[in-house]
């Protein structure tokens, strides 16, 4: 039989990505009701994948509603991993393997699913009241919908219930052991260890509840139905040996992990402790929970009322010498606008975190896009403008932290961080830092009063001094109202108005000088054509413009991190390349910073339909533009 | 460096600033600054620990009056940056100045959750009845049939009040002054700022410009003896030029009456006793209006508990007194794995 298990083509989704590419990497889907739990067995099996020595990314899924009505399509959770033996770059254009615990999962995942790919479906979640449930008209296993797949049916339910039955749970607990049972089966497919599994279960339960030894059981049944049964003849387990990873101590980490243990190293570097306030609000929130757990690294937390006093909080907290963090998503952030706009006017730092989601409005909260560059960099009443740093993958958004914290606490300024719910949620191997290697950039407050001025400027950095209440002998005021350039003192004066905004610009665009230049990913400095990403495109296009370079094609990766001020060479970078486009997950947001900034003639490839980018759709516009 | 020690005590001049006050001629907030500036030299508190946060509106101009630091936010938020502020620096003495539009329209929803949070603040909320910057408009304090630019045939919204909003925010010290009565107003600063929890206190001001003589039919030299009761823990509830006017609670409707000391056979005896940690004597003192009742004036409610600062404070310490945290053990704890 084919190596079922390993069909996958992984990254190199295309079809021109050869033969060799075939089995290096897999991707595989989980998709069932979101009551299923689907997310723990992705993550689970994440884990255990990791352990392995296996390069790999993962996409979690979801719907915005917690436990939508069983069975329904709106209701489905998806989670979908791509490993590897080669370094794994995104989820995966299409999965190879697509697990589906019930009809509704099936339905909306089918269509992405590679032709020829492997489907393993719950028959005993098939019947006719589910499968009309899922909006099928028939049967999609008889009615030739899965022709072009290669379908195993196990009645997954019914094993759950069998195994469960000595423990004497309910039949509700039994059910929900499904996940492990499934989790069991791939474990046996890919040759994983499940030991990490069995800890996680025991930690959870304890060793002596009956729901926990039913969860062990699950997953020690699912991994003997593959050993035993019939399908070992049709799926043969494969292992993907190791990848050859940089020397060091690894883990998953998700973007919301590494974004809050930057944001406290960043405070450490600064040597400050730090306010948090934030409002809950997908996808943000799992920023405040993780730092709500931080208090012993001199983190207060504050959950506020609104998205506004939030922001205003964290302000107050600037002004009382901390460091002021707030973090949200992009309706909260068009709510902080104002409070945003009195810490540029008051010259205080703060971090505002936008993790990015589908919009406009509501959008798809657990969506991701990258549609808030322009309210990041422009969208403020008057002229307001402040530093923006974009991260790229759930690691980066560690050194991506500490970046806007130092740029916050040295140019006095606040700074957004753009991340966005792909990366937030998203896991991969990382390497993990050590902050020996972290230079510091303490931040020193002025506790002299002579000659003291609030708005008095430091000639390099344009900023500053920062003082905090209590110091005696330098009380002062700042606020909204325009200040006088040096006392700070309220000034409706012409000519101090139009020297405090170019003084504001200046400043800003001072930080130019203090960032790195931009670098190509991959490519030459020029040649004919630069693909430009910012965030968490750097995946797939990282891996589309690899496979055409691959393929004999002169094209180049430019990924942009600092998307305000941007890098002072970028122009010339940009310049020497015949053709560039600008790939992102909107409608053209860089695409026309770029175009304003350096009248280029750029163009774009824009999606926004709440999934990442695939490599395919970037490799077809790199032709497109070759003319290929 | 030359820092001077200074005097063991300072007067109120040491907590003006040098900025030139700008609020109209003959405007309440002059009477009211003098009175916070009075208040803090006769409290000993120092101008490096004090700090005044304000939102928009003529009164939030406020601390740019005073020598002490200061923070002029937006419109609403002072309460919001005000928390802040306290969480980072608890020692901090704040105090947050607002208005009847800043605190009640677009600030309601902060004021009510740094009120039922009680974050150790004082929130002096000086209530003219109008928007006096913004030109005269009408403001959520403003009575029925109030004329404005906003309202040409008169006012038809509800008015809030200001001390039943406190109240029903769960705040737990509640009380209110006239602008000009600034021996008054020194001692509710006073007992304002010995309460460890969120103060708050409604300070009746008069916008000569927009609304003068709003609050006449109590503030007025002729109706003040008879239609202001001023309160006093522990004190029968009598008011009148001739102390024979009190409040005595009505069993059967649950409310309070005016009565006359000698007439219709009342005793100084069926005067309710004020009792400043009565909550529901608090809702029925805040509830009166002149004038067939007196506008009730001084402490009417305190009853304090745990600020919402000193336990957030109390968690954070409890936590860091295990140690501080070790940010490179922290990224390698659980599964990890090595890469040789």
């Amino acid at each position: 039989m084919n190596l079922q298990a390993n069909p996958g083509r992984g990254d190199g989704s295309s079809a021109e990505a050869g033969a060799q590419a075939d089995v290096d990497s897999v991707v595989v889907r989980f998709a069932g009701d979101s009551g299923d739990g689907v997310q723990l067995l992705g993550h689970q099996f994440s884990q255990e994948t990791a352990l392995a020595g296996n390069s790999l990314a993962t996409f979690p899924d979801f719907p915005a509603e917690i436990r939508a009505p069983t069975g329904t399509t709106y209701g489905v959770s998806a989670f979908q991993i791509n490993f590897g033996s080669r370094v794994v770059k995104t989820a995966g254009d299409q999965p190879d393997v697509l697990v589906a615990l019930n009809p509704a999962a099936l339905k909306v995942n089918l269509n992405v699913v590679r032709p020829g790919g492997l489907i393993i479906l719950d028959s005993g979640a098939f019947r006719e009241k589910e499968i009309k449930r899922a909006t099928f008209d028939t049967d999609p296993r008889t009615d030739g919908s899965l022709k072009q797949y290669r379908v195993i049916e196990i009645d997954i339910s019914a094993q759950a219930l069998e195994v469960a039955k000595p423990f004497g749970v309910s039949q509700k607990e039994a059910l929900r052991t499904k996940n492990l049972w499934v989790l069991g089966l791939v474990s046996w497919m890919y040759d994983r260890e499940m030991k990490s599994t069995s800890e996680y279960i025991a930690r959870k339960f304890g060793s002596e509840d009956p729901v926990g030894q039913a969860n062990v059981a699950a997953l020690r049944a699912g991994h003997a139905y593959g050993e035993t049964h019939e399908i070992s003849g049709e799926i043969t387990p494969v292992s993907l040996p190791a990848v050859k990873f940089e020397p060091g101590t690894y883990r998953l980490v998700n973007g919301a992990e590494a974004l809050s243990w930057g944001l406290v190293a960043g405070a450490q570097l600064a040597n400050l402790e730090a306010v948090l306030a934030s409002y809950p609000i997908t996808p943000s929130s799992p920023v405040l929970h993780i730092l709500a757990k931080l208090k012993q690294f001199g983190i207060t937390t504050f959950q506020a009322e609104d998205e506004i006093a939030a922001c205003c909080a964290a302000l107050g907290a600037s002004f009382g010498g901390k460091l002021g963090i707030t973090a949200s998503s992009g309706p909260g952030i068009a709510l902080k606008t104002e409070a945003i706009g009195l810490g540029i006017a008051t010259e205080l730092p703060l971090v505002v975190v936008n993790t990015q989601r589908a919009g406009p409005s509501t959008g798809l909260p657990t969506k991701t896009e990258q549609s808030d560059l322009f309210i990041a960099v422009w969208g403020r009443n008057a002229d307001a403008p402040i530093p923006v740093i974009a991260s790229r993958s759930p690691g980066d958004c560690f050194d991506v932290a500490i970046e806007a914290v130092r740029l916050a606490t040295k140019y006095m300024t606040p700074v957004m961080i753009l991340s966005d719910g792909y990366i937030a949620n998203a896991a991969e191997p990382w390497r993990i830092p050590s902050m020996k290697d972290y230079k510091p950039f303490p931040k020193a407050f002025r506790t002299d009063p002579e000659g003291y001025q609030v708005f008095q400027r430091d000639p390099d950095t344009l900023a500053r001094a920062w003082v905090k209440p209590g110091t005696p002998g330098m009380m002062h005021r700042i606020g909204g109202i325009e200040r006088d350039s040096l006392t700070g003192n309220i000034s409706y004066e012409a000519a101090n108005h139009q020297k405090m905004t170019d003084t504001r610009f200046a400043k800003i665009n001072g930080i130019a000088n203090d960032i790195p230049e931009q670098d190509v990913e991959v490519g030459e400095t020029s040649g004919k054509l630069a693909v430009v990403g910012w965030g968490s495109t750097f995946g797939p296009i990282n891996r589309a413009v690899h496979n055409m370079r691959a393929r004999g094609h002169s094209v180049s990766h430019i990924h942009i991190r600092h998307i305000w001020p941007l890098p002072r060479n970028l122009e010339t970078l940009l310049k020497s390349f015949d053709k560039v486009l600008v790939a992102e997950m909107n409608q053209g947001q860089m695409l026309t910073l770029l175009k304003s900034q350096y009248l280029i003639d750029a163009k774009g490839l824009l999606q926004v339909s709440g999934q990442p980018l695939k490599i395919a759709r970037v490799e077809a516009a790199i032709k497109e533009q070759l003319g290929v | 460096m030359n820092v001077q020690t200074p005097p063991q005590k300072l007067t109120a001049k040491d907590f003006a600033s040098d900025q030139e006050v700008r609020w109209c001629p003959g405007c309440g907030d002059y009477a009211i600054l003098k009175a916070v500036q009075t208040s803090l030299a006769n409290l000993g508190a120092r101008p490096e620990n004090t700090v005044f946060v304000s939102g928009i509106g003529c009164s939030s101009r406020f601390p740019y009056y005073m020598s002490t630091y200061g923070f002029h936010t937006i419109h609403g938020r002072a309460p919001a940056v005000a928390t802040g502020l306290k969480l980072a620096r608890p020692e901090l003495d704040i105090w947050l100045v607002t208005g009847d539009g800043d605190a009640l329209s677009i600030g309601g929803n902060h004021l009510f959750h740094v009120l039922r949070r009680n974050v150790d603040i004082n929130i002096l909320l000086f209530n003219n009845e109008i928007y006096g910057l913004t030109k005269g408009q009408y403001s959520p304090t403003s009575r029925v049939g109030q004329k404005s630019p906003s309202t040409p045939l008169g006012s038809v919204d509800s008015p809030a009040n200001a001390c039943q909003f406190a109240l029903g925010s769960n705040a737990r010290f509640i009380a209110r002054g006239i602008d000009i009565q600034a021996k008054q107003l020194g001692e509710v600063f006073a007992r304002a700022h010995a309460n460890k929890g969120a103060s708050f206190v409604e300070i009746i001001q008069n916008c000569i410009v927009y609304n003068d003589g709003a609050f006449d039919d109590f503030v007025a030299k002729e109706h003040a003896a008879e239609r202001q009761l001023h309160v006093v823990h522990g004190q029968p509830l009598i008011y009148g030029k001739a102390k024979d006017k009190g409040l005595r609670f009505n069993v059967a409707t649950l409310s309070l009456e005016a009565v006359t000391i000698g007439q219709d056979g009342v005793t100084e005896k069926d005067i309710l006793v004020h009792d400043e940690k009565n909550r529901t004597l608090a809702l029925l003192l805040t509830g009166l209006k002149p004038p067939a009742f007196p506008e009730v004036l001084g402490v009417i409610y305190c009853d304090p508990t745990t600020s919402y600062d000193a336990a957030v404070k109390a968690q954070d310490d409890a936590v860091r007194a295990k140690g501080p945290g070790d940010l490179d053990k922290l990224m390698r704890a659980g599964n990890t794995w090595q890469v040789s």
